[in-house]
């Protein structure tokens, strides 16, 4: 049998982040353009605006904003990786090291942002 | 730098040296040269991005983890931010920088997936559409935003921002 052991872009760790990169690129594009319409509500009118945005208020919503500030902080932080391996003159020799600094990076940001959002949700008063 | 390659000591060194641009038109791939858009656009990629983690991250700062968080949002919020022509431009170039740049990633993976010429083109032709229409749209919101909208009779709408 042979085992492979994957080249810089496919198969084990650069394989992972690559397709994990590209599905929160994908996420983050249709937030995106939903995004707009909600704020585009503006135009509408301010009880509109003021009710749909009022959505992102309750429990779930506060759940899934976690996830897409989770894929935004990921795919930018991963995003940093991609640019200093292509760049940086050392940037393919640490390209594997540097992935375990954007995860580790990624879980401190997560779990800073995490408490406060659901401390603020919570002080809100809903 | 010269173009003409030195006249050859031995038959076989007279090949053109590669990539010197004179390739044989029935070695090439494309009629096209795409090389300099694709170049362009990955360029463009790397560039964007560096800007957008600073616009988003800023983005998410000021709405969700500063003063009130996510409770504070309401159309009081957003006339507040866009009375500052600051935050007014800040958002239109993360519009028009995230739109350009998630489309144009979404069309690397519409030509990684999407095997059948037809199919490509569809799915291309439905990403500018509505990629066009949401960098119109979010644009023309950044500038005709009222912060005072008034119903056809006159009167204020409820929740709305006047000078008092
Ligand atoms: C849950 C997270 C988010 C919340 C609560 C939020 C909230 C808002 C609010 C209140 C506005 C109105 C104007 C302003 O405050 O500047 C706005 C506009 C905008 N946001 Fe966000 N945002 C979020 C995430 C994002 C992300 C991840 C992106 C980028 C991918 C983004 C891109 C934009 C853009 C481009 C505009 C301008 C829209 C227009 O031109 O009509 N936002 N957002
Ligand atoms: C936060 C800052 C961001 C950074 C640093 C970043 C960086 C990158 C980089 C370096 C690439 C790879 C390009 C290539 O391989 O040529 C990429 C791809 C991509 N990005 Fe971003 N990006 C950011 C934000 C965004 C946003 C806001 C969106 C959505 C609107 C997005 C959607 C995508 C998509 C769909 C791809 C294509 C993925 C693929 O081909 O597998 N990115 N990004």
């Amino acid at each position: 049998m042979t085992r492979t052991r994957g080249t810089l872009y496919r198969g084990r760790e650069g394989m992972w982040s690559w397709v994990a990169h590209r599905i929160t690129g994908v996420g983050i594009f249709f937030f995106l353009l939903v995004h707009v319409l909600d704020t585009s509500l503006v135009r509408v009118s301010p009880e509109a605006y003021d009710a749909v945005i009022g959505a992102y208020k309750n429990p779930v919503m506060i759940l899934g904003e976690i996830g897409l500030v989770g894929a935004i902080v990921f795919h930018a932080f991963n995003g940093l990786r991609i640019i200093l391996v292509d760049f940086w003159k050392k940037g393919t020799r640490y390209h594997k090291q540097m992935l375990w600094g954007v995860l580790a990076l990624w879980l401190v940001t997560m779990v800073a942002f995490s408490a406060r959002h659901v401390m603020l949700f919570l002080e809100g008063g809903h | 730098m010269s173009t003409t390659n030195t006249p050859a000591a031995f038959p076989a060194t007279s090949l053109e040296a590669p990539r010197s641009g004179r390739i044989d038109p029935k070695y090439l791939r494309s009629k096209t040269s795409s090389g300099s858009f694709e170049m362009a656009a990955w360029v463009f990629m790397r560039l964007s991005g560096i800007a957008l983690v600073v616009l988003i991250f800023v983005h998410l700062w000021v709405n969700l983890m500063s003063g009130g968080g996510i409770a504070q949002i309401d159309f009081g919020f957003v006339a507040g931010k866009w009375a500052n022509p600051v935050w007014q431009f800040w958002d239109l170039v993360m519009l028009w920088l995230a739109m350009l740049h998630g489309a144009n990633g979404m069309r690397t993976i519409i030509n990684d997936y999407a095997e059948k010429d037809s199919t490509r083109l569809w799915l291309k032709t439905i990403l500018v559409l509505g990629a066009a229409i949401i960098v119109v749209l979010g644009t023309l919101v950044i500038f005709t935003f009222e912060p005072c909208m008034l119903d056809a009779a006159g009167e204020q709408l409820p929740r709305a921002v006047c000078p008092s």
